[in-house]
């Protein structure tokens, strides 16, 4: 069983208690009722579906029940890391041996 | 004139009893129960009107002498279990009248509670939870919401060997045979 570390328990706990929620950092448009029905279409059905590293949200509904951000390999179904929602977005580097570490430097803000 | 017709409010588990080699499980008696959501900023604030501190720290708890518990479910959010059967409207109106920002539920019959005691009492919440319930990662007084076979529980450890497990008064039956099933199988 995966172990996910959950940061608002601040430990690790078992995947049973987790549910996937989807795509991380989407911007809800602040005009949403004066956006075209294209951009419309990109902000609520488009998702990105990587093969590789993606960011998503995560619900620890068996536990404390907060949602949070994690940054996962779907090929691997590895967590590289896990943070509060609400945080920026953390950049990770993957090495050349494959492995996917979080990188020291922050990639832009908010979202 | 007319008898008037009392409600009878009854225990869902009332009578039910199980056990194996070292290990019983056992309905534990009613209680009065607040689901309590507050900004952990202000959570200090309520400790007069509660009778405790309540825990900051993720899977901590708190008891008092007088047999009221909070529970840490979440960064604001709480599970108040107190002995008395009446406590929940009591506590709900006091905690509404604080003056700070609180949702707090009386959900005194929503749950019902079983108390596993004894030598293989781990072992048999081991049975359905995944959660490491050593006595190092969880400690006596630590206390967690979970997953229980197929429902969703909150697990308190009590004892070096005893643990109170709520559950919804739905599922208690499930809860209830599940544990007593796995009590068999504890220390076989
Ligand atoms: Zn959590």
């Amino acid at each position: 069983m995966l172990l996910i570390h959950c940061p608002y328990c601040q430990e690790e706990r078992p995947e049973l208690e987790f549910r996937n929620t989807g795509e991380a950092h989407i911007a809800r448009p602040a005009d949403i009722a004066n956006i075209s029905d294209e951009a419309f279409e990109v902000f609520f059905f488009l998702r990105d579906n990587p093969k590789g590293l993606t960011y998503e949200r995560w619900r620890h509904i068996h536990g404390c029940g907060r949602f949070f951000n994690a940054v996962r390999d779907t090929v691997s179904d590895k967590f590289v890391t896990t943070y509060k929602a609400g945080l920026p977005k953390v950049a990770v580097v993957r090495a050349d041996d494959g492995s996917v570490r979080v990188s020291d430097r922050v990639e832009g803000a908010g979202l | 004139m007319a008898d008037i017709a009392h409600a009878h409010r009854s225990e869902p588990l009332s009578g039910r009893v199980a056990g194996a080699a070292g290990v019983t499980v056992t309905p534990a008696p009613a209680a009065g129960r607040v689901a309590l959501r507050v900004n952990p900023s202000e959570a200090g604030q309520l400790s007069s009107i509660l009778g405790l501190a309540l825990p900051l720290s993720p899977k901590t708890s708190v008891t008092t002498e007088t047999g009221r518990m909070a529970l840490w479910l979440g960064p604001d959010e709480w599970l108040l279990i107190d002995a008395s059967v009446d406590a929940g409207p009591h506590l709900t109106s006091a905690l509404c009248e604080a003056g700070v920002l609180v949702s707090a539920v009386d959900v005194s019959h929503r749950n019902t509670a079983i108390l596993v005691e004894g030598a293989g009492a781990q072992a048999t919440l081991e049975s359905g939870c995944p959660q490491n319930l050593s006595l190092t990662a969880f400690p006596v007084g630590a206390c967690s919401r979970t997953v229980l076979g197929k429902i969703e529980v909150v697990i308190l450890r009590t004892g070096a060997e005893a643990f109170r497990v709520e559950c919804w008064r739905s599922f208690s039956d499930y809860a209830f045979t599940f544990l007593a099933d796995a009590a068999g199988d504890a220390l076989a």
